[in-house]
């Protein structure tokens, strides 16, 4: 019998080797990062939930900084990384994939640059007059030569800034939405293939975008020993519940109308989610990255705890998330590749560890919008005391 | 300077600069898929009839291609598979295509199985998924019927690779862009056949113009119960089977 290393059953020939790597799961986990992050953002700014004040400059330099690396696993993943321009150039309209581009600079450009630059603007002309040195110039170059912070120009700034952050929702969804349309839309896979993708990857960005700013909130709070504001991690960590629920039962819907449905591509998903994928599918994102996340989250609801017993709970709730959420990424991309579109055999993802596509170029890239987020912190200061400047 | 402080130098100036110089200087030569002078592509309509039939599983036609477009080891333009199927398993027939189908198949241990070849390669659809997906045109539709790739312009963003039902196709390893089969563009434009039919000893692969009323594949069409792979993906293939049995994905 001829058979293949890490190859079981019939794959077509050119089927064994997987073409999407784990840079193409951190592509969705860093903009879902983006997109969850700004929706948090945006629920201070335009759904008035004050409590969560204190985080609202933290998400978005958080969701700028990530989204500045999030092209990155793309560029790098490419045969050619040098004609990625033609995207631009020449794009083909049927393409879901190459409006990416379009939807990416309408993001930074129109959204996140123009929120974050509105919000700060009173605070970078004042710290271009009090700085020294190179630091003087920085600051005068992000003025763009505005210096007018008049009650009537902040009025301005806020108003616009209002309007940007409307606009920034549907777009933050469309972000998000377009990736898992990438995904939801090949019909040639049965593990992607559903409407419901687009709604699912939605849901699971707000989940890991709001799991993160909690946790880089709490995180930013320790290293600068500042009191953290519970108030504001109670309502971020109550939200994060509510979408939770929803993603969670989005996905349950999935796979109970898989079960039930049981087309033709059932009896081979079942046995690699039984197989090849149980650990990272059922251990992983089901019972540790959101039945337990889900379950902490939902105690603290019910019962009453300490401040910092809650604290202990929301940071561990928290990590968890972040691990859930990576693990439905790589569940999706990884878990679809695995799989033969004859539904007759089962291929081996192989991670590299030192190479373009392996697990210190993931690695480097996941602490990337972390180095980026240090510098936009120290360069334009979310904290309390500076918006009060 | 010696081969492996090169490479890693290469390596670090991809990942620095994304790959700009060091993959285009990198890039090898395509092969071309120019028609020939005086052709005129509105006037074909190409695809493929394979008799399941009349197919033995030599292998020839997987020779003939790797020959012909310098098919890369370990990656195929065609290959040919082997179903088994016992009584009534049609759900879970037994299939192998071992380095293709490239030198034959082994003797089958199970003689009271039903077997049979399946050649498979592009199916040249008309509604091709490939071509939808591609973000910036580099695999499209030519005017006479065939799926191709202008690899000058192929990101290898491999977004093609996923939506192509049919697994036909892959990224070669040197150029780093998708490849797959190119119905022999280069040899049907001059009035030939591909390199896979003229290899095929029982002509159980035959080119067809569909534009063309003279050509057998009409009479084809009318007399055989005819059947394309997965009709459920709705892609308008132009590869039409014979005899093609139900189990075959």
């Amino acid at each position: 019998m001829h058979t293949i290393p890490g190859v079981e059953g019939f794959m077509y020939p050119n089927e064994v080797e997987l073409q999407w790597s784990i840079l193409i799961v951190l592509y969705p986990y860093i903009t879902g990062l983006v997109a969850g992050a700004f929706i948090l953002a945006s629920l201070e700014r335009v759904f008035q939930v004050s409590a969560v004040k204190p985080t609202y400059r933290l998400a978005l330099l958080t969701a700028l900084a990530f989204l500045l690396v999030a092209p990155l696993p793309l560029q790098l993943h490419l045969g050619h990384p040098e004609r990625s321009f033609e995207m631009y150039l020449t794009p083909h309209r049927s393409s879901a994939m190459a409006m990416f581009g379009f939807v990416y600079l309408w993001y930074l450009m129109v959204v996140l640059l123009a929120e974050i630059w509105l919000d700060y603007r009173a605070d970078i002309v004042a710290l271009a007059q009090s700085s020294k040195g190179a630091l003087r110039w920085v600051y005068k170059a992000l003025t763009l030569g505005s210096m007018n912070v008049s009650p009537a120009a902040r009025r301005v700034d806020d108003r616009v800034g209002y309007i940007i952050t409307v606009i920034g929702i549907p777009s933050a969804f469309l972000l998000h939405g377009y990736v898992g349309f990438i995904f939801g839309s090949v019909k040639a896979n049965a593990w992607w293939s559903t409407p419901l993708m687009p709604i699912v990857f939605l849901f699971s960005a707000m989940v890991s975008g709001i799991a993160a700013v909690m946790l880089i909130y709490d995180a930013s709070c320790r290293l600068q020993k500042r009191l953290v504001d519970m108030r504001c991690l109670d309502t971020i960590a109550r939200y994060l519940f509510y979408v939770f629920l929803i993603d969670f039962s989005l996905e349950m819907l999935d796979l109970i109308h898989r079960i039930y449905e049981a087309d033709e591509s059932f009896r081979s998903l079942d046995f690699m989610v039984q197989t090849r994928l149980f650990t990272s599918q059922v251990v992983l994102q089901i019972l540790l990255g959101t039945c337990l996340p889900l379950a902490l989250l939902g105690l603290i609801q019910l019962r009453r705890f300490s401040g910092t017993v809650r604290r202990r709970l929301y940071v561990t709730a928290g990590w968890l998330t972040m691990i859930g959420i990576f693990a439905m990424r790589w569940n999706v991309v990884i878990g679809g590749q695995l799989f033969s579109k004859s539904y007759l055999g089962y291929t081996t993802y192989k991670l590299e560890f030192a190479a373009r596509e392996g697990l210190l170029s993931s690695i480097g890239l996941m602490l990337l919008p972390l180095g980026i987020l240090w510098v936009l912190v120290k360069l334009l200061p979310p904290w309390e005391e500076r918006q009060a400047m | 300077m010696d081969p492996s402080r090169r490479e890693l130098l290469k390596g670090a100036g991809k990942f620095l600069i994304l790959g700009s110089a060091a993959a285009a200087a990198e890039t090898a030569a395509a092969p071309t898929a120019a028609p020939t002078p005086g052709y005129d592509p509105f006037k074909h309509l190409w695809g493929m009839t394979i008799d399941i039939d009349k197919c033995i599983g030599c292998g020839n036609c997987v020779r003939a291609c790797e020959r012909e477009n310098s098919v890369p080891e370990g990656f195929f333009r065609t290959w040919v598979e082997r179903y088994g199927i016992e009584g009534a398993g049609q759900e879970h027939p037994k299939v192998i295509s071992p380095d293709g189908g490239k030198n034959g198949f082994p003797p089958s241990a199970d003689a009271s199985a039903k077997q049979f070849f399946v050649p498979k390669l592009c199916n040249h659809c008309l509604d091709s998924p490939c071509v939808q997906v591609c973000p910036v045109g580099a695999t499209f539709d030519s005017p006479d019927g065939v799926v191709l790739v202008d690899s000058t312009y192929c990101l290898g963003c491999r977004y093609c690779v996923q939506a192509c039902p049919y697994g036909c196709r892959y990224i070669h390893p040197e150029r780093q862009t998708v490849d797959k089969c190119s119905l022999c563009y280069h040899r049907i434009t001059q009035g030939l056949t591909t390199a896979c039919c003229e290899a095929c000893p029982t002509q159980a692969r035959t080119l067809a113009d569909l534009k063309n009323p003279q050509d057998p594949v009409h009479e084809f069409l009318r007399k055989n119960k005819v059947q394309v792979l997965k009709p459920h993906m709705a892609t308008r293939s132009k590869v039409f089977y014979r005899e093609l049995d139900g189990a075959v994905r």
